[in-house]
């Protein structure tokens, strides 16, 4: 028989030990599907980790790869900090890449230092604006927001397609549907020369440490962790409880926003509807292998990220599916799921009755 | 305890039952046996592990060390199964808990042959379940409408149909936990009238309890729990309330006394309030509290005092009636407004409602007041201030935990509530609303409290004082007033009286109530 018994505080070693053993538990469950595929995992394993850390070139595209994955990965983990279930970062994203293209394509001209935070603050604002709907349906009329926030990503990504088939569409562009180039004004500057990674990675690390600021050494941040650990006990205590979620909301939004900033502005340079592939949805995954510790969101995205580029590497030198990539996150997911469980309990294995505990 | 010539009689047996909850041992080598037609009281403090007990009796916990062996049909004593209530059914044990375990969409009827029938059959056994049920109801005096739906009838009554359920399976063993807590005094003697007639007919029955009164006064015999171990298991003819209570307690009791006091101006006045409709609304609420007093507000659970707790809070808005502190208008007043104008509330339900269990004794030692600027400077939280004050607190109000960083979740109930005395009695409050404030807690957190609400009203605060238990009310309070049904009746002078007027009243009958 097996029996859970509750443990007390946790340490942040034992965390951090659990996190990496659900991450190498993953790695090891992966390698299963692997052998049917015909691959060695050890074989698999080095070429991902080639392609991901084996050059200059290689590592810099896991960080550009990286960059929206902490922004979604900070907008998820804020939220759910507070209970507030924000799963519409994929949307939010979308609305601030379309905002900053908007601002950047030559809308308003000016110069560089004041293009580029008015183009990164519009795709914040643009964010922020998206998640301010369901939080205040959520306040006022108790409308849940996994159902809000998920279905307006398919709206919103709709309304981006309509606009880039319609008024955004580039008129040079050969009839594609995509917007106009971000003017060179308003792009992100590349941090190396002939390299993609561009300034977006400096944000959003400066984000993480934002964030991870806020929740700990500010009013409204013991408010969030307040309103998220007891929202009963918070309005008991005169804690603006609902002013605390729509902050959030604004906040999480913002932060995804930011991260189609960086893809349109920092990456891309011109907005299409795949933009994105589901870095919205990653950052929950991204969130949760963190705990929902904003500095743990940097080194969750880069192992994400990691895995990624490696696989897409590795799925061109062996011709194996670049699938493989989702199924070892979802596998990092579920492991790290389960390892919640040993975190808060200790396992015990029951035997025949010369094993139990003799009475003091 | 039993010698052999007895054997006969026992019904069923605990032998050195021990249970383990982590390093909790909430059953330490637990023995305990029950003869046939003999009412047991349990006795023992919150947390002394009377449940825990109960629940290995009826499979709801396996026990770590030790049997239960029951008397199956005079065959002798043989070991029951453990970890399953449906064995526990089998040979005759019935269970009555705390919260009940009726199906409130149907009738009373339907919830007693619940699960007695066969799952495929062609007639129903209504028929023949009624007339076993008649003879049942005649003999035992449990006189229920069985028809009425559940949700029709009074807590005492859906009681009654748990007992007749327990009967109807042929309970040997009947095993009531708390039944009293639910209870209006008078629907109380007719339970233990009750019990007294089945016993007499050969029914074992063990009641759990913390109340002295009704175990010295229905039990033939008493086993006290301290601590997870049986420490005493004798007859209640050898026993008086003082020596039971040091058995409970585990060392001598001084009660708080309330001298007399002096009442002041008129603190706070609710006028003609009213709010929701259901179980829990009000209705024209009127009430007036002074400085120096203490006002009880009586009632049987569930009467709208949670409402009215609420509303006084700042934490739900009256339909209509205004709410003032001191002259001035205060009906709109929410949470926050209402900790500024000097009102410390003291929730019902102190784990929902007055800590953040994983945020540390600090943080919620400042929860209140987080935006004040001891706490916070340009938004930026002081967290050495916060820590020294919670140092102060927690030395102040003898809160005992692992510093003030230790989340408050891992706190006993009683220093949770410790927490929440610190936090609101601190700023020196004019008014303080206390809410059930000693439910669950043991004999020395109560009178902490108590002594905390004296020391409160005796430096010139108000007090409000919600509870359902007459005898800290009638101790504690300068005037009681009595909620039923969401009306409140007029406050009168606690010397003026007797548990059985507040009875008849907590029960809707006698005593004027606002129209």
């Amino acid at each position: 028989m097996i029996r859970f018994e509750p443990r007390g505080p946790v340490s942040v070693s034992r965390m951090l030990a659990v996190s990496l053993a659900a991450a190498f538990a993953a790695l090891v469950l992966a390698a299963i599907p692997m052998a049917f595929a015909g691959l060695s995992a050890f074989n698999a394993y080095s070429l991902m980790a080639k392609g991901a850390f084996g050059s200059l070139f290689a590592f810099t595209e896991m960080l550009t790869r990286a960059t929206p994955l902490i922004l979604t990965g900070l907008a998820a983990a804020v939220a759910f900090r507070a209970k507030l279930w924000n799963i519409g970062a994929e949307g939010q994203l979308y609305a601030g890449a379309l905002a900053a293209v908007a601002v950047g394509t030559g809308a308003i001209s000016a110069p560089a230092y004041l293009l580029i935070p008015m183009v990164a603050l519009a795709g914040a604002l643009a964010g922020g604006l998206v998640m301010l709907g369901p939080t205040l349906l959520k306040t006022r009329l108790g409308v849940d927001e996994v159902v809000t926030t998920l279905l307006l990503n398919f709206i919103i990504l709709l309304f981006v397609q309509m606009m880039l088939e319609g008024p955004m569409q580039d008129p040079m562009g050969m009839g594609w549907p995509q917007s106009e180039p971000i003017l060179d004004e308003a792009a992100l500057p590349k941090l190396l020369d002939r390299m993609r990674i561009h300034w977006g990675l400096v944000v959003a690390l400066a984000a993480a440490l934002g964030v991870y600021f806020l929740l700990k050494r500010t009013v409204w941040g013991f408010e969030i962790r307040a309103v998220g650990e007891n929202a009963a006990a918070a309005r008991h205590a005169g804690i603006p409880v609902t002013a605390t979620f729509v902050r959030v909301g604004l906040l999480s939004g913002a932060l995804a926003g930011l991260a189609g900033v960086g893809e349109v502005a920092g990456l891309k340079g011109y907005l299409t509807a795949d933009l994105s592939p589901g870095f919205g949805y990653s950052g929950i995954v991204v969130a949760m292998l963190a705990g929902l510790s904003p500095i743990g969101v940097v080194f969750a995205a880069l192992f994400i990220a990691s895995i990624f580029v490696g696989a897409d590497s590795m799925s061109r030198a062996t011709g194996v599916s670049n699938y493989l990539a989702d199924l070892i996150v979802a596998m990092a997911l579920l492991c790290v799921l389960v390892s919640g469980l040993f975190l808060r309990f200790k396992v015990r294995f029951i035997g025949a009755p010369s094993t139990r505990e003799i009475a003091k | 305890m039993t010698g052999p010539t007895q054997e006969a009689d026992i019904v069923l047996r605990l032998d050195g039952i021990t249970k383990r909850f982590g390093m909790l041992t909430a059953n330490g080598d637990v023995s305990l046996d029950l003869k046939q037609g003999e009412i047991l009281a349990l006795l023992g403090e919150n947390g002394a592990g009377k449940t825990t007990l109960m629940n290995i009796l009826f499979g709801h916990y396996v026990a770590d060390e030790g049997k239960v062996l029951v008397n199956q049909s005079g065959t002798g004593l043989s070991e029951l199964e453990p970890g399953s209530p449906h064995a526990a059914l089998e040979s005759g044990i019935g269970m009555v808990h705390q919260h009940f375990t009726l199906a409130e969409n149907l009738s009373a009827l339907d919830n007693i042959i619940l699960g007695t029938e066969k799952l495929i059959s062609l007639t129903s056994a209504r028929a023949p379940a009624r007339k076993k049920l008649a003879e049942l109801i005649t003999r035992s005096g449990l006189d229920v409408p069985l028809d009425a739906r559940i949700s029709q009838l009074s807590v005492g009554e859906k009681q009654r149909v748990e007992i007749l359920k327990a009967l109807y399976r042929d309970a040997r063993v009947l095993v009531l936990d708390e039944p009293t807590a639910v209870l209006t005094p008078q629907e109380s003697d007719t339970l233990f009238a009750t019990l007294k007639k089945l016993s007499a007919d050969g029914l074992a029955i063990i009641f759990i309890s913390h109340k002295l009164a009704e175990v010295m006064a229905s039990s033939h015999r008493v086993a006290v729990l301290r601590g997870g171990r049986k420490v005493a298991d004798l007859p209640t003819a050898e026993c008086d309330l003082r020596k039971l209570a040091e058995l409970m307690v585990g060392h001598e009791i001084v009660e708080t006394v309330r001298d007399a006091g002096s009442p002041g101006a008129p603190l706070l006045a609710l006028q003609n309030i009213s709010v929701g409709d259901g179980r829990d609304a009000l209705h024209q609420v009127d009430l007036v509290l002074h400085s120096g007093e203490i006002l009880g507000i009586a009632g049987v659970s569930g009467n709208g005092q949670t409402t009215l707790a609420r509303v006084i809070s700042g934490l739900e808005p009256p339909a209509s009636g205004t709410i003032s502190m001191e002259g001035d208008d205060r009906t709109d007043a929410n949470a926050r407004a209402v900790i500024d104008n000097g009102l410390a509330r003291i929730p019902e339900d102190r784990h929902r409602d007055g800590i953040v269990g994983p945020m540390s004794v600090s943080e919620n030692l400042a929860i209140e007041s987080i935006r004040k600027p001891e706490n916070q400077r340009f938004g930026l939280l002081r967290f050495s201030a916060m820590r020294e004050k919670a140092r102060n607190l927690i030395k102040a109000y003898d809160i005992r935990c692992q510093g003030e960083d230790s989340p408050a979740r891992l706190l006993s109930g009683g220093n949770i509530q410790k927490i929440v005395l610190a936090r609101t009695l601190d700023p020196e409050p004019k008014v303080v609303l206390a809410a059930q404030p000693s439910r669950g807690l043991d004999v020395g957190a109560t009178s902490d409290v108590h002594k905390r609400l004296l020391v409160a009203r005796a430096r010139g605060a108000g007090v409000i004082l919600i509870s359902e238990d007459l005898d800290e009310l009638m101790r504690l309070s300068d005037r009681i007033a009595v909620i039923h049904r969401g009306h409140l009746s007029s406050a009168e002078e606690t010397e003026t009286l007797d548990r059985g007027t507040l009875g008849l009243r907590m029960a809707g009958q006698g005593g004027e109530q606002a129209a």
